[in-house]
């Protein structure tokens, strides 16, 4: 069997408002990128099946939660032996997202999509089954989800935590940014940009003790300052996410 | 110990040479021996606050670049012989300075002064990076306005970030000096207030200077406004913050002409 290769999937941001009735809500699209194995079988294929299954043995759980294409462009193929080569697949624990190089006489909705526009991302290592360990022989610590800044946050400073929360003991000052992946927590006054949820955690909160912030804004959708309620500004608040905008409500 | 003291504030105006001068004459008049250096290669002014324009032969950029010794570009003040000057270069760019040039000056004048006062470019570029690189403390000069209060704040985030001490783990002592500061219009609110400055900048207050005309006479005439008018509003308000960097305790007040038929109004706050 070939090596299992990495392919990056990638569309456009998207926003549609409908606009005969411009009192409805915009319906939101998001692009999203990610790395799919795809998976190239060769003739013949239950050969290439049976190794295959010695590959889920010596490493279980490597196709488990992973998006998977299936590469067929050198695999003579019909409907039914397609159709009998992803069941094969199923059984193993591996669902087949979309198709490529299928023939387009022997697709049905029966079928996974066939997907164009992928781009090679190279070869992807193979597990060998052994536990990936430090140099100093450990196993690997998990890294930390959280960042811990107890100095005020100047002007021009950018902060930014794409694994985790953000918690600031002082204040973020006019001018400086923070980026997180989790939550931001603001001890002291926000007057910055908080960004939160950058990698697209509809669940990231902002929390701010006085909210005089520039923008804040959670996974894409923001507000800025001349958005907010005037009598939350200067206020404890919090912000989160609903239905796709941002509500603001005090603390206190 | 000799103390590398750094007066900036990223924003072009506020006050930074002429508190330099008056600082710097308010030290030397106290007994110390103090330095002040020009780093605003191109555009000098310190010379003409201090009314040496015409006794400047060598530079700083001559000393930098090896074409002079110290002890030639050194001007000491006439009035005060404890206050030395080390002039801008008026015909060279900031390029010219280099970090190892001037750690090798910072450090000879280290030898020679108790306070070694750098006058820094407005801005955030080459020639205020090394007028800070070097220094122990700072004096953060701001107006009461939010540019200057948001330029200010860049500027502390640079001076714990780029400076040599910040460098090393070691904590940069950071001073705040409010410059401009008119009562009258604080109480109209037109004027950012004292108490949200410190607010927004968390750093410690040195001194608030009054605006005056006494400032602006001084400075035409060459003299620093401490040795001027020691006695006017703004004098005393930099005598009282010159006392401060040496670890005095006077208490803040910010000092208002005196005029007849107004009454005058002192504040008092807490330092």
């Amino acid at each position: 069997m070939g090596n299992p290769s990495g392919r990056q999937v990638r569309s456009r941001n998207l926003s549609v408002t409908d606009v005969t009735s411009a009192a409805r809500p915009s319906i939101r699209f998001r692009g999203h990128s990610l790395i799919a194995l795809v998976v190239v079988p060769e003739e013949p294929v239950s050969d290439w099946l049976a190794h295959l299954d010695g590959l889920a043995q010596r490493s279980p759980g490597f196709f488990a939660s992973r998006p998977v294409i299936l590469d067929v462009s050198h695999l003579p193929h019909d409907r039914d032996s397609l159709r009998a080569l992803v069941a094969d697949l199923f059984t193993r624990g591996i669902r087949v997202m979309g198709l490529e190089g299928a023939d387009a006489a022997v697709l049905g909705p029966d079928l996974p999509p066939v997907l164009t526009g992928g781009s090679p991302t190279g070869q992807l290592e193979i597990p060998t089954g052994k536990l990936k360990t430090q140099p100093n022989g450990g196993p690997e610590r998990p890294r930390p989800a959280s960042l811990l800044i107890e100095d005020p946050v100047r002007s021009g400073q950018s902060i930014c935590f794409p694994d985790g929360d953000v918690t600031v003991v002082g204040s973020v000052s006019s001018g400086a940014e923070i980026i997180a992946g989790g939550s931001i927590h603001v001890y002291g006054t926000l007057r910055g940009r908080a960004v939160a949820g950058s990698g697209g955690d509809t669940k990231a909160r902002i929390y701010c003790r006085k909210l005089e912030a520039e923008l804040l804004m959670i996974d894409g959708s923001f507000r800025t300052d001349d958005e907010v309620q005037p009598e939350l500004r200067g206020r404890p608040v919090q912000a989160w996410l609903q239905d796709g905008a941002i509500a603001l409500a005090s603390l206190d | 110990m000799a103390k590398v003291l750094v007066v900036t504030s990223g924003k072009g105006g506020v006050g930074k040479t002429t508190s330099t001068a008056a600082l710097g004459a308010a030290l030397a008049q106290s007994g110390q021996s103090v330095v002040v250096i020009d780093f605003d290669v191109g555009l000098r002014n310190l010379d003409l606050v201090l009314g040496a324009e015409r006794r400047v032969v060598y530079d700083l950029i001559n000393v930098v670049q090896g074409e002079a010794k110290l002890s030639q570009a050194l001007i000491r003040d006439k009035r005060v012989e404890t206050l030395s000057l080390l002039a801008a270069s008026q015909t060279r760019d900031k390029d010219a300075l280099t970090e190892e040039g001037v750690g090798r000056i910072i450090a000879e004048l280290r030898e020679k002064f108790d306070w070694v006062i750098c006058d820094s470019p407005a801005g955030i570029e080459r020639g205020a990076a090394l007028a800070m690189r070097f220094a122990d403390v700072a004096v953060v000069v701001t107006n009461p306005e939010v540019s200057s209060v948001r330029d200010s704040d860049r500027i502390i985030g640079l001076l714990d970030s780029k400076t040599l001490r910040a460098e090393n783990g070691e904590r940069m002592e950071k001073h705040l000096l409010i410059t401009r500061f008119d009562p009258a219009r604080e109480m109209r609110g037109e004027m950012l207030k004292t108490e949200d400055v410190l607010e927004i900048l968390s750093i410690p207050l040195l001194g608030v200077i009054p605006e005056s005309e006494e400032v602006l006479r001084a400075s035409n005439v060459g003299s620093p406004v401490t040795l001027n008018a020691p006695t006017s509003a703004p004098g005393r308000a930099y005598m009282d913050a010159a006392k401060r960097l040496k670890g005095e305790v006077v208490a803040m007040t910010v000092p208002t002409e005196r005029r007849a038929g107004l009454f005058s109004k002192i504040f008092r706050r807490a330092a």
